[in-house]
């Protein structure tokens, strides 16, 4: 039938296809999901990464990983401990309502209550002052320069929808609390959330009335977990997807190899590293009864000195990763140029440590670990038990997707753990601050899991957290350091690299702490 | 000795054994399996198991006739530096003894529940009956799944010995159904033949008429059901190992095997996955011909 109607309708279609060759969708891989749409649920890179396109924080970074303003205009210090943010006007959020001052005082309990992940970017704010809808003050506990990297890691959410939507508390994955926020999203970012299903496939469109003028061109995402090493670069090489992250590290070579396709590699700011329980009088887990072996610096080291990081490195990386001996890595400001020597590798030393500590014959103890979340995380494990089994100790390696592994280990339910940190400021403060200082209130060592704690370390944090003398700031950070590794409070393995799949055609941004910001990407 | 050889060399068994030899392949194979799990310490070069022997820096050599190979590793090695012959060794030991210890649970299960519903009849048979369509209805392996999960939840202090345990159970509790269901036919029709009619007259209680009366002549079914099961288990287990709940990465099976070498089949490392999948392909053909071989033997109607 050849009627009117029809052609009009090929017309319009036609139309839509010379549309689009400038609108674009980009698809999306990882090889994990984003385990909630909630911003202050999970303090992990990759759902950060995803959520941050939807949901946006006070201050942001631009292309070139500088500070930028976001939804705070400016900012500035109006006595040591007070700053006044400017908020952006006539922003609203996906659901329409205006983004105000309240929003933010909303925003701050939300992130510093019960069951929020994100309590250590809010940890230093003592009180927050509604100047006028449009302005805040903030006070901290102590002086804190470094507040607006700190806001970077705050993302804002409507006070009106969580309430409408009983979301007023954070999704908490550790008592296995979910609610509307999990699902649905309502922020003020660049896209809105389209459809949601956990694990399968989550798409996202552009949210027309943004507040910034577009700089990239894609207009719709679709955003597949993909597991397997196999598939995830199957998808890739068969254009079923267009960005994928990462690469596994053997599949490298071919990527580049391929004319359509091209390899984003750089150095991330995430450090991996193992660490133990130090806090239970009796070890979790393990053979061991009525003592903790991980409270006796002797063992420590001696596990520390039987990984062979250079085999691992590569073997199981083939070369993607830098060993590393601090807890992070040399982009970090803070970094102590002279304290980059590992403890060598070297398992009659561990021996003979073990020995000394009273367990000649080792012991055994289960070791947990995700298998999709770090670059090769199950492989270096492995490896990993495999040393330890030349001193004696016996791993019983329970490696896990990160769905069940994130609660169990943020629940402290663990006795030997994996995990990698990026110090999302780029300061120091974000790594001494919430991992090598005492478990306590206002997020400080949140993800201290094995509770290791040192009193100079916590009195230093807090010092480092309020100097402004950058002298003095580096010289606290090196004694924290340096009581940190004579400890062996957690075994820093290596500093992984960035590795990025995707289409030639393709330009992205490439941020060293591994986030994805889809509205600079250019699909030509 | 020789009596008891020259009578089975003579009995039908043996005959359709020889005339058959597709099956004599089977049981070769089958055969050169068992002996090599029963003694997989003696013929394996290493003890894949032994974390402590594992060399990282031979990690991913290929097999020994290729460039790079050596002799020390005749079919190569995996990600971790684990001779694969000897995983291919241990991880069939790991696949017969999951796979017969799960359908020897089975078989107990699923006869005495078949033989009781079959015998006894009434709300019994109802309950029984009824119990084993809500099983079927689900499908084997998303059963164990929530099992081997479930498992893994209860028992947080779990070493590997319970991981076996765990994945035994699962599979276990997928399969007891097929023999009840297939015991409980059998046993409607002999509890109504004359000599059970005759045990009941003279008053032998009704347990020892299951046990002594109906269930030899109920076994013949079960027997090859169970063959062919024991191909289905060890597949359920290297599925569930493929999934990552079965056997732990560091005691690999089969199937953990096929897992981790799948993530190399583009950079070139094929053999970390397809050795593992023939040898899973090569156990459970072996199995499944002996089972139809058997099956053809003791169903009187075929000869």
């Amino acid at each position: 039938m050849r009627s009117l109607p029809l052609r009009r309708s090929l017309l319009a279609l036609a139309a839509l296809t010379a549309l689009s060759t400038q609108a674009a969708t980009l698809r999306v891989a990882n090889q994990g999901d984003a385990l909630s749409m909630d911003p202050h649920s999970l303090n992990e890179s990759l759902q950060i990464s995803v959520v941050s396109n939807v949901y946006e924080s006070l201050v942001t970074r631009g292309r070139d990983y500088k500070l930028a303003p976001s939804l705070a205009t400016s900012w500035k210090q109006t006595s040591p401990t007070v700053w006044r943010f400017e908020l952006r006007k006539g922003v609203t959020f996906h659901d329409g309502t205006p983004f105000t001052a309240d929003d933010v005082i909303f925003s701050y309990e939300r992130a510093a209550g019960d069951g929020s992940d994100m309590k250590s970017y809010v940890g230093q704010i003592k009180e927050i002052r509604k100047i006028n809808s449009h302005t805040l003050d903030f006070e901290t506990k102590a002086p804190f320069p470094i507040l607006p990297e700190l806001f970077t890691g705050w993302m804002m959410m409507s006070k009106k929808w969580c309430e409408d939507n009983q979301a007023t508390k954070p999704v908490d994955r550790r008592k296995g609390i979910e609610n509307a926020a999990s699902f649905r999203a309502n922020g003020t970012g660049p896209y809105r959330l389209r459809e949601r299903q956990p694990g399968v496939r989550t798409s996202f469109v552009r949210h027309g009335s943004h507040w910034a003028k577009a700089e990239g061109n894609v207009d719709e995402v679709i955003f597949t977990p993909i597991g397997n090493d196999g598939t995830r670069i199957a998808a890739l090489l068969s254009g079923e997807v267009d960005v994928m992250d990462p690469i596994p590290v053997q599949d490298v070579e071919r990527v580049k190899s391929n004319p359509n396709l091209k390899v984003l590699q750089g150095p991330e700011l995430r450090v991996i590293f193992l660490g133990m329980d130090q806090k239970r009088d009796e070890l979790q887990f393990s053979n061991i009864k009525g003592k903790n072996p991980f409270k006796d610096v002797r063992v420590r080291r001696a596990f520390y000195q039987a990984i062979d990081i250079e085999t691992i490195k590569s073997r199981v990386m083939r070369g993607a990763a830098v060993p590393i001996a601090q807890m992070f890595p040399p982009e970090v400001r803070g970094f102590a140029p002279d304290l980059t020597q590992r403890l060598p590798y070297d398992p009659e030393a561990s021996k003979k440590l073990l020995a000394e500590a009273g367990y000649p014959q080792g012991f055994e103890v289960k070791m947990n670990c995700p298998n999709d979340r770090y670059v090769n995380d199950a492989e270096i494990c492995q490896a990993v038990a495999a040393n330890l089994a030349r001193v004696g100790v016996k791993i019983n390696l329970e490696a896990e997707t990160k769905g069940t592994y994130f609660p169990k280990i943020l629940r402290r339910d663990t006795s030997f753990y994996m995990l990698g940190w990026t110090a999302s400021t780029v300061d120091a403060h974000n790594v001494l601050y919430p991992i090598m200082s005492t478990p306590g209130d206002g997020g400080r060592g949140q993800f201290n899991l094995g509770a290791y704690s040192n009193a100079r370390i916590d009195e230093l944090t807090a010092a480092v957290g309020s100097e402004t003398d950058d002298k003095k700031r580096n010289a606290m950070i090196r004694e924290v350091v340096k009581i940190h590794q004579d400890e062996v409070a957690h075994l820093p393995l290596h500093q992984q690299a960035l590795l990025w799949g995707l289409k030639k055609n393709i330009e992205v941004v490439q941020w060293p702490d591994n986030i994805m910001p889809w509205k600079f990407i250019q699909v030509k | 000795m020789q009596q008891t050889l020259k009578r089975w060399l003579d009995s039908d068994i043996s005959h359709s054994l020889r005339s058959s030899p597709t099956t004599m392949v089977a049981a070769l194979i089958a055969l050169v399996c068992v002996f090599c799990s029963l003694f997989a310490g003696w013929v394996a070069p290493t003890n894949p198991f032994d974390l402590a022997t594992l060399e990282l820096k031979d990690a991913r050599l290929p097999p020994a006739w290729l460039e790079g190979g050596t002799r020390q590793y005749l079919l190569g090695t995996d990600d971790q530096g684990r001779d694969i012959l000897s995983a291919l060794i241990y991880g069939a030991r790991i696949s017969l003894v999951v796979g017969l210890a799960s359908v020897l649970l089975s078989v107990l299960i699923g006869v005495a529940l078949g033989l009781l519903a079959g015998f006894k009849g009434g709300w019994i048979d109802v309950l029984l009956m009824r119990l084993c369509d809500v099983m079927l209805s689900f499908p084997a392996i998303l059963v164990a799944l929530l099992v081997a999960g479930v498992g893994r939840a209860l028992f947080p202090q779990s070493n590997e010995t319970l991981a076996f345990g765990v994945l035994i159970v699962s599979i276990t509790l997928t399969g007891w159904v097929q023999y009840a269901r297939t015991v409980r036919g059998s046993t409607l029709v002999e509890r109504n033949k004359e000599y059970v009619q005759a045990a009941r007259v003279i008053g032998v209680p009704a347990l020892r008429i299951m046990r002594r009366h109906v269930l030899p002549n109920v076994l013949g079914p079960v027997l090859v059901l169970a063959t062919i099961q024991v191909a289905t288990a060890i597949i359920t287990e290297a599925t569930l190992s493929f999934l990552g709940v079965g056997a732990p990465p560091t005691s690999p099976s089969l199937g953990t095997l096929i897992r981790v070498g799948n993530d190399y089949l583009f950079s070139g490392e094929w053999w970390i996955t397809v050795f593992p999948g023939l040898m899973l392909v090569l156990i459970a053909l072996s199995v499944n011909l002996l089972g139809d071989w058997l099956r053809d033997v003791l169903n009187p109607r075929l000869r």
